[in-house]
């Protein structure tokens, strides 16, 4: 219970504001360009493009 | 070192190494010289782990920003700025000591013999800024305006720096790859300079990635102050050894400061308390 006491409220609300943003950038639509720019070789990474 | 002390460092890279082996578990793109194509790379991992090597399951964030960014109809990632926060607001740098893949090549490159070590040196703190500024101009600020006729920008942080990339995707693909071979040019050439100058200078200095270029880090270091995981000193115990900040490769006193944006919270000072006031 002490610990759960000391844990950070402001950790716990920026955790929770992240997960909110991860759902806003969802509905947004960003997460098929994460998935196209993963799912394909990345020149630019490699040292190519 | 003592042997307590190596025993759990070596308990530390046998977390880190099983974390790389799952998050790089695509075990058939080595022997095709291809990557994974599936549904699981939407989601990002926490640490720096490219998507282009052969092996990976899932997105690299800091990769992944820079195409939500520089992508034509998007000029903010709330996907992935939301998964940094949330990974930096539960454990902030706990993810660079424990979960990043490249963290681990860096910890395994200084165990590598070298006459002269290197600690601290005169520029060092200030160096220890400049990922903030690659993570503001490489990440966001030239993905976000240096675009071309289409509005795209591409992920500039990946293309001219990240040692990772070369590491982990450059070096398999192209040696698994006869077409990649022949459209090698100078970019090729100066990220393998740059990989080359990384693993050099981290046999000499403890993870020097991770303290001066390391966008992701730069990220995490911010939240680490205030993450739910975070380490604590009772100073009713401390008697003020230092023992912690002696043992500390980041070169930080958890006495002054326990949760410092440099912690990658490796547990080397928390082993080293003979009083355990650290928790």
């Amino acid at each position: 219970m002490r610990k759960f006491l000391h844990v950070s409220k402001g950790g716990v609300c920026l955790a929770a504001l992240g997960l909110v943003m991860m759902g806003i950038g969802i509905l947004r639509g960003e997460m098929p360009i994460v998935l196209q720019k993963a799912i394909n070789i990345c020149m630019e990474c490699i040292g190519i493009g | 070192m003592d042997k307590k002390q190596n025993r759990n460092e070596w308990k530390r890279h046998g977390v880190q190494a099983v974390w790389a082996l799952l998050t790089n578990s695509y075990l058939l793109g080595f022997a095709e010289g291809k990557i994974y194509r599936g549904k699981l790379k939407n989601l990002c991992v926490p640490g720096l782990n490219c998507y282009s090597c052969p092996g990976a399951v899932g997105a690299c964030p800091i990769g992944a920003m820079q195409a939500v960014i520089g992508s034509w109809n998007f000029k903010f990632a709330f996907y992935v700025a939301g998964f940094l926060m949330f990974v930096g607001a539960l454990m902030g740098r706990f993810v660079c000591g424990w979960l990043c893949p490249f963290g681990l090549i860096q910890d395994l490159l200084h165990k590598i013999p070298f006459p002269q070590k290197i600690g601290i040196f005169r520029g060092d703190k200030l160096l220890r800024k400049l990922k903030y500024v690659i993570l503001l101009v490489f990440v966001i600020l030239l993905p976000m305006f240096a675009v071309d006729i289409m509005g795209q920008g591409a992920p500039y942080f990946c293309k001219l720096i990240c040692p990772a990339g070369t590491l982990e995707g450059g070096i398999p693909l192209v040696l698994l790859n006869q077409s990649m071979r022949s459209v090698l040019g100078w970019l090729y050439a100066w990220k393998n300079a740059l990989l080359l100058i990384t693993i050099f200078l981290s046999v000499l200095i403890y993870r020097p990635f991770c303290k001066y270029i390391c966008p992701l880090g730069a990220v995490y270091s911010v939240f680490n102050p205030i993450s739910v995981f975070r380490y604590r000193v009772d100073k009713e115990k401390c008697t003020g050894c230092k023992a912690c900040a002696k043992v500390c490769k980041m070169q930080v006193d958890p006495t002054l400061n326990a949760n410092h944006p440099e912690c990658i919270r490796c547990g080397a000072c928390k082993k080293a308390c003979p009083e355990n006031a650290i928790r």
